[in-house]
């Protein structure tokens, strides 16, 4: 009873900030309004099958997979670094790490913004030192790096501490039985860190997937992807049916990719067989 | 873009320590919604200062993004400043009020050829705050031919060199007038060739923008971008090789006009407000600082000569010939909003 009691004012904000506001998505989704009110139709939510969204849909799904998959060859490496014993300082290399986390998220895509244009500070240096400048703003690449360098965070930090907590007697039997550095990785770090890898993959492609900011900003509004779709509808075509319907669509296929991905979290055994 | 996200954080900011430190709550406010960097902040702190009746300002990036707020957000602006067609669209759905005149004697300096407009043709609903035309900014040093018609931008030459708006209507009144048709077109076939030529021309855009063109022009990123005369004078004195042109096919002429959106719930300060922004010596600094053209004849007067008979803020009436003032497309902004959107996605 008591117990009950503490969880209350818990309950009463997952219905007000998330219930509502999903069932108001969910009603949205399929119905449009006609003079007499709303009607049930299933309208908005064949639009989405449209070439013209799919297309968007789809690019939006390759670019995010493509940042997972360059945050999580980047990401993990680092966990380990900072799990290592003989690495002294990590503590501040950790909090190197997280600092630029506490600033705003929309500066610090901006500051790229200045950093890769045309005269902007990167290029300046490359001519200095005799080098060609690089023109990847306002293209495909700018938005995967505005991905990688805002979500690589949300990689290193569940590998790190998923890590930190392996049983090190495990690697030392490992070692004992005769495993070298790379069977021993393979073997036994690797698939007892597949929880951390997970919940990484899911922590960056979920944000990557619906992100609308970074590539904005990042792809000079050259590509829409879906989260920009959505953000047209609600604020500039005010197509709430059909913004509702597309929100749908994607957390179908977030569920899906998470679906995927926590099969191969509980199977132990197939786990290396997930690469 | 940069500055209105920047300025409405830091009005949400200052807006709660001001009322936490005070503690007040019988005072009035007045909430005015208009575009980003579209008044001189100075403006708001000597109303506050001279009626005692608070301020609360919000900013918006284009007329439809205002235009749901006011129309499906439970937000209540006694102030709204948006342009001709989308203010044609509100009287239509009866979003907005009539304003009492008489209380707006400042009116009078308004330029005559600026009242009853195609959009509110008894002028009962608003009155006219900036005006201005759409062109091509383009930049000497990186420009060698003459700049005077919109077919420059479709010149594969400046591949990459061009920045265009993120905006729908803009854009394809773009289009459409190089195309020799109306930026008001409600034909099928006009906007489809209208959508054809924005995707042919897509691999020579370098972006597409909202206000950080003006970083862009000015530091040199692009040699050619469409923009407001407004903002063509701003970035003209910051960066003296950036000239204007407003191109022989025509353009879109706007005017931005102040409302009282039917919500509010302070009419008579807003009328107060508009009478304020219409005192000469107001005017006069907003005009100054955001450099669009002024419609209020006394403030333009003021100006500094060399602005106030610029080419570029107030064009001869031999250059607005062909120009057009949008408007509503009723219903028919659905095949626009398709249209942009094939062509972001395409």
């Amino acid at each position: 009873m008591n117990k009950k009691w503490i969880s209350a004012p818990y309950l009463v904000w997952m219905v007000i900030f998330i219930v509502v506001p999903l069932f108001l998505v969910g009603f949205y989704g399929i119905t449009v309004r006609t003079d007499t009110g709303f009607v049930f139709s299933l309208e908005p939510l064949q639009r989405c099958f449209e070439p013209t969204y799919l297309k968007v849909l789809g690019r939006s799904v390759l670019l995010a997979a493509i940042s997972t998959v360059i945050c999580l060859i980047l990401g993990y490496p680092i966990a380990m670094i900072l799990t290592s014993k003989d690495f002294s300082d990590k503590n501040i290399y950790l909090m190197l790490f997280v600092i630029p986390m506490w600033m705003n998220f929309l500066l610090r895509t901006y500051a790229w913004l200045t950093l890769l244009e045309k005269n902007g500070l990167i290029n300046v240096l490359l001519q200095k030192i005799g080098l060609n400048p690089i023109h990847i703003l306002y293209t495909n690449q700018a938005v995967v790096l505005g991905m990688v360098y805002n979500f690589l965070p949300f990689m290193v930090l569940p590998i790190y501490s998923v890590l930190k907590k392996l049983d090190s007697s495990l690697i030392e039997a490992a070692q004992d039985l005769g495993a070298n550095g790379f069977q021993t990785f393979i073997k036994v770090i690797f698939p007892l860190s597949i929880p951390g890898v997970v919940s990484g993959i899911t922590m960056v492609f979920m944000p990557a997937v619906t992100t609308f900011v970074i590539s904005r900003l990042l792809g000079g509004g050259h590509y829409y992807l879906i989260g920009n779709l959505i953000e047209e509808q609600f604020l500039s075509v005010g197509n709430w049916h059909f913004g509702s319907a597309l929100s749908i669509f994607l957390m179908i296929i977030i569920l899906i990719s998470i679906f995927i991905t926590s099969h191969y979290e509980t199977d132990k055994e197939g786990s290396v067989g997930l690469w | 873009m940069k500055k209105s996200v920047i300025l409405s954080i830091l009005s949400v900011f200052l807006i709660t320590i001001f009322l936490g430190g005070c503690g007040s709550k019988d005072q009035t406010t007045l909430n005015v919604y208009n575009w980003g960097d579209y008044i001189d902040s100075s403006v708001i702190k000597q109303f506050e200062k001279e009626t005692g009746i608070k301020v609360n300002y919000d900013t918006f990036a284009t007329n439809e993004e205002m235009y749901v707020k006011i129309n499906k957000g439970n937000a209540s602006y006694d102030i709204a400043i948006p342009s001709d067609y989308m203010i044609e669209k509100m009287i239509k759905e009866g979003l907005v009020e009539k304003i009492d005149f008489n209380n707006i004697p400042n009116y009078q300096y308004i330029e005559d050829r600026f009242k009853n407009l195609e959009f509110d043709p008894t002028n009962e609903y608003s009155v006219p705050y900036m005006w201005g035309t759409l062109g091509i900014l383009y930049n000497k040093k990186m420009v060698d031919e003459p700049v005077d018609s919109w077919d420059i931008l479709w010149n594969p030459k400046y591949e990459k060199q061009i920045l265009m708006l993120d905006s729908q209507r803009d854009s394809l009144a773009v289009a459409l007038k190089k195309l020799n048709y109306s930026m008001n077109s409600t034909n099928d076939a006009e906007l489809e060739a209208a959508k054809n030529a924005l995707i042919e021309q897509r691999p020579l855009v370098l972006a597409y923008v909202g206000d950080e063109v003006k970083d862009k022009m000015i530091g040199e990123e692009a040699a050619l971008a469409v923009v407001w005369g407004g903002d063509a004078v701003t970035m003209h004195r910051e960066n003296p090789d950036l000239e204007y042109v407003i191109p022989k096919e025509g353009t879109n002429l706007f005017v931005d006009s102040i409302v009282i959106p039917s919500t509010a719930k302070h009419k008579a300060e807003a009328e107060k407000f508009i009478d304020f922004l219409c005192r000469t010596d107001i005017a006069f600094k907003n005009t100054d600082y955001i450099g669009y053209s002024t419609p209020h004849m006394e403030a333009r007067k003021q100006l500094d000569p060399e602005l106030a008979n610029s080419p570029i803020a107030y064009p001869e009436p031999e250059d607005l010939e062909n120009a057009e003032i949008f408007i509503d497309l009723g219903t028919y902004i659905e095949q626009y909003n398709r249209v942009w959107t094939e062509i972001k996605s395409h």
